[in-house]
C-alpha cells in the first residue's frame, strides 16, 4: 500500500486541513471579539448539505459557497444576537444550535442524499505546478486550498497590523475600555460573529463539493467542528498557530490511515478516535505550561522552553462574558 | 401601591412561566409548520403521525416509557453538575461506559449462578465505570485546566470507539462480527419486568427514586446548597471550609453514575445487546431537556417526557411521508432555541424596567 509517493501525502495532508483551518479561524475571529460560537459542529454540516443543495440544483459553486455562507453567518447570528444583546449563555446556544442544526441538515437533506453532484476538479496553477515535489503539493490543488492559505496571512495581517484588527481585539480583551474609547463592543463583536460564521460555512461547502465530495448521511465530517473548536484553543488564538494545528490534525489524519497498514493487529477503530485523546493531552499541555511551577521548570531548560513557549497562549480575556453598557 | 407591590409577585410566579410556556410552543409550532410546508408536506398530518406514533396505542406508549427513563436518568444527573457551574457534555460517553460495564458483568454471568446477582452487579460496573469516565472528564478539568466541554466530547468520541472495539473484537458474535451488535443474553439476564409489559415497571421505579431523591439532596439538604455554593462562587467557597475542587468531582461523578445506570438499563433491559449506538444520543438530548427546564428540576420530568415521544413518533415519518425521522431533533432543539429567546427577551424587559 505504501507504493504512494510522499508529495501525494503531503498534498493530501493540505487538502484535509483546508475546510479546518478556514473553519478554525472563523472562530479564531470570532473568539478573538470575546464571543464563543460553540455551533460549528452542526453548522458545517448544515452549510455541507446547502452547498451541494445549491451546486446540484443551480450547477453554479460560486452560489453554492456564497449560500453556504450566508448559512453559515446566519447561526452565528443567533448566538451573537442571543449572546451578545440578549444576555444568554453563549455557550448554551451553540450547543442547542449544534444539535438543531446537524438534524436540520439531515431533514433538508433526505431527498438530496446518495445524489451525484457536481465535484470541485482541482486546480494546476501554470508554471509553478511544474516545479517537481513543490509543484504537486502546493500547487495543484483545489481552490478551497489556495484559499485557505491565502486566509492564513490575511488574518494574521488583519489581527495584528490593521487599526480595525486592534479594535477586534481590543473588544475581546476589554469591552468597557474600548467602550470608553468610543467604540461599541456590541457591534464589534456581532460583524466578527458573522464573519466568523461566514468562513465555517465555506468551511462545510468546502467539504461537500470538495474535499469529502457528496451528502449523504452519515456525511463523515461529523466531529469535526469540535476538532475546529479545539485546534482553536489549541493553537492559543493566534491564526498561524491555530492554521498548524490544523495542519498537525490532518497530518495525524492521513498518516493514521497509512499507519494503519503497517499494525494490521491495531483495530481501525483506534486510529478513527486517536486524534482527540491526542487532542485532549495538547490541550492539557498549554494550559500547564500556564503554571507557574512549570515555567520556573522550563526556565532552568532553555533550549526546551523556547519549544513549548511557542505553545502558550491565552483567551482573550472577556471571552464568552457578554457586555453591557450601563 | 402597597397592594400591587405584594400582588405582583405572586401572579407574576404562575402567570410568567405559563405565558412563556405558550410563547415558546407557539413559536416552535410556527417554525416548524413552516418547515413542513417547505418541503412540501402537510404540517397536520406530521403532527398527526407524531402523535399516533407515541400516544396511540399502550405498546407505542411503553416504547416512550423506554425513553423517558433513561432521559430522566441523564437530565438529573447532569442537573448535579450544572448546579456547580460544571457542562458535563459527556454524559453520553459516561452512558457508554456504563453500558459496556453492565455487559462485562452480565457476560460473567452467563456462566450460571443467580441473575439477580449478577444483574445487581451490572447495575454497581455501569454506575462505577460511568462515574470513573465523568471522573477522568472533571479530574482534567481541576488539574489540567482544560474545559470540560472539550475534554467531555473528547471522552464522548473515545467511548464509541472502545464499544465498537469490542463489538468487533474480543465480544464479537459467534460467527461473524457486525453493527448489529454482541450476541442477545439469554431471559434470565434481562432486567426483570412484568408479563406483558414492554418498559419494565422497576426501572420506571427506579426513575421515580431519582427524581424524588435528587429533588431532596438539590433543593433541601445542605450538600445540595454546597453545589450551589461551588457554582455561584467558587472563590468563596474556601472561606467555608468547603474545598472547590471536591464538590466539582462529587457532582461530576453522581453524573457519570446516574449516566451510567441509564446506559446499564439500555442493555439490560431495552436491547439485551450491546450495541455500537447503545446511547441513542440520549445524553445530548438531556444536555437539551435541562436548559429547557431553565436548569430546574420539576419541569424536566415533562420535558423528558415530551422529548421521548417526539424520539419514538418520528420512528413513523420514514415510512408514512418519506420524511426524514430527525425531525423530532429539529423540533427539540427549537423548542430549547425558542426558550432561550423567551427568557432572553424576558430579562432585556426587566432590565429595562429595572
Amino acid at each position: 500500500m505504501n507504493d504512494l509517493p510522499l508529495s501525494v501525502l503531503l498534498a493530501s495532508v493540505l487538502a484535509t486541513a483546508a475546510p479546518l483551518i478556514i473553519a478554525a479561524l472563523g472562530e479564531t475571529i470570532t473568539e478573538k471579539a470575546g464571543v464563543i460560537n460553540l455551533s460549528l459542529d452542526g453548522s458545517m454540516l448544515l452549510t455541507a448539505m446547502v452547498g451541494f443543495l445549491v451546486a446540484y440544483e443551480t450547477h453554479s459553486f460560486v452560489l453554492a459557497f456564497t449560500a453556504a455562507a450566508a448559512i453559515g453567518a446566519l447561526i452565528a447570528a443567533i448566538v451573537g444576537i442571543f449572546g451578545i444583546y440578549l444576555g444568554q449563555l453563549q455557550v448554551a446556544v451553540g450547543f442547542a444550535l449544534t444539535l438543531m442544526c446537524k438534524d436540520l441538515a439531515y431533514f433538508l437533506g433526505n431527498p438530496y442524499s446518495r445524489l451525484q453532484g457536481p465535484q470541485m476538479v482541482p486546480m494546476k496553477i501554470p508554471l509553478l505546478g511544474d516545479i517537481p515535489f513543490i509543484g504537486p503539493v502546493l500547487f495543484q490543488q483545489p481552490l478551497v486550498v489556495y484559499f485557505s492559505l491565502l486566509l492564513i496571512a490575511a488574518v494574521w495581517w488583519y489581527l495584528y497590523h490593521s487599526v480595525r484588527g486592534l479594535e477586534l481585539r481590543a473588544v475581546g480583551e476589554n469591552p468597557e475600555a474600548a467602550y470608553t474609547r468610543g467604540i461599541d463592543p456590541r457591534r464589534k463583536q456581532l460583524l466578527y460573529t458573522l464573519i466568523g460564521g461566514a468562513l465555517v460555512g465555506i468551511a462545510g461547502a468546502a467539504y461537500s463539493l470538495d474535499i469529502k465530495p457528496g451528502w449523504g448521511r452519515p456525511q463523515g465530517i461529523e466531529g469535526l467542528g469540535w476538532i475546529a473548536l479545539a485546534i482553536v484553543i489549541f493553537g492559543g488564538w493566534h491564526p498561524i498557530k491555530v492554521a498548524l494545528g490544523a495542519l498537525l490534525f490532518a497530518f495525524l489524519q492521513v498518516f493514521g490511515i497509512t499507519l494503519q497498514s503497517y499494525w494490521p493487529g491495531i483495530p481501525a477503530q483506534v486510529f478513527q478516535v486517536a486524534p482527540f485523546p491526542l487532542m485532549i493531552l495538547a490541550l492539557v499541555l498549554v494550559n500547564l505550561l500556564q503554571r507557574d511551577g512549570v515555567q520556573r521548570w522550563l526556565e532552568r531548560r532553555p533550549g526546551l522552553a523556547l519549544l513549548l513557549g511557542k505553545l502558550r497562549g491565552a483567551p482573550p480575556r472577556a471571552l464568552g462574558r457578554s457586555f453591557h453598557p450601563d | 401601591m402597597a397592594v400591587s407591590t405584594r400582588l405582583t409577585p405572586l401572579w407574576s410566579r404562575y402567570a410568567t412561566p405559563l405565558i412563556d410556556s405558550l410563547l415558546i410552543l407557539g413559536i416552535v409550532f410556527l417554525f416548524t409548520s413552516g418547515l413542513l410546508l417547505v418541503v412540501g408536506t402537510s404540517p397536520l398530518e406530521a403532527y398527526g403521525h407524531l402523535m399516533k406514533g407515541s400516544f396511540g396505542s399502550w405498546s407505542k406508549f411503553s416504547r416512550v416509557l423506554n425513553v423517558w427513563i433513561p432521559l430522566i436518568l441523564c437530565s438529573m444527573g447532569l442537573l448535579y453538575a450544572f448546579r456547580t457551574g460544571l457542562w458535563n457534555i459527556g454524559v453520553e460517553g459516561q452512558m457508554v461506559l456504563g453500558a459496556i460495564g453492565a455487559t462485562a458483568m452480565l457476560r460473567l454471568g452467563l456462566d450460571g449462578g443467580s441473575p439477580w446477582l449478577w444483574l445487581g452487579l451490572a447495575m454497581l460496573a455501569g454506575m462505577l465505570l460511568g462515574a470513573l469516565w465523568a471522573l477522568l472528564a472533571g479530574w482534567l478539568k481541576v488539574w489540567g485546566g482544560v474545559h470540560e466541554i472539550f475534554t467531555g466530547l473528547g471522552l464522548n468520541f473515545v467511548a464509541v470507539g472502545l464499544v465498537l472495539w469490542l463489538i468487533f473484537g474480543p465480544w464479537k458474535r459467534p460467527g461473524i462480527a457486525s453493527m448489529s451488535g454482541t450476541q442477545p443474553f439469554p431471559r434470565e439476564l434481562w432486567f426483570p419486568t412484568l408479563e406483558g409489559w414492554r418498559v419494565s415497571p422497576f426501572a420506571i421505579g427506579l426513575a421515580l427514586i431519582v427524581i424524588l431523591a435528587s429533588w431532596w439532596l438539590l433543593n433541601r439538604s445542605r450538600f445540595g446548597l454546597n453545589l450551589k455554593a461551588v457554582g455561584r462562587n467558587p472563590r468563596a467557597v474556601p472561606l467555608y471550609g468547603l474545598s472547590p475542587d471536591r464538590y466539582l468531582l462529587i457532582a461530576i461523578m453522581i453524573s457519570g453514575a446516574l449516566a451510567g445506570l441509564a446506559g446499564m438499563l439500555q442493555v439490560s433491559g431495552v436491547y439485551h445487546r450491546l450495541i455500537p449506538a447503545i446511547s441513542s444520543g440520549y445524553g445530548y438530548l438531556g444536555l437539551l431537556v435541562v436548559m429547557l427546564a431553565n436548569f430546574r428540576l420539576l419541569p424536566i420530568p415533562f420535558i423528558a417526557l415530551f422529548f421521548a415521544a417526539l424520539n419514538v413518533g418520528s420512528i413513523q415519518l420514514p415510512m408514512m411521508m418519506q420524511l426524514d425521522s430527525s425531525l423530532s431533533g429539529v423540533i427539540q432543539g427549537a423548542c430549547v432555541l425558542s426558550a432561550l429567546l423567551v427568557f432572553g427577551l424576558r430579562r432585556l424587559r426587566q432590565r429595562r424596567l429595572a
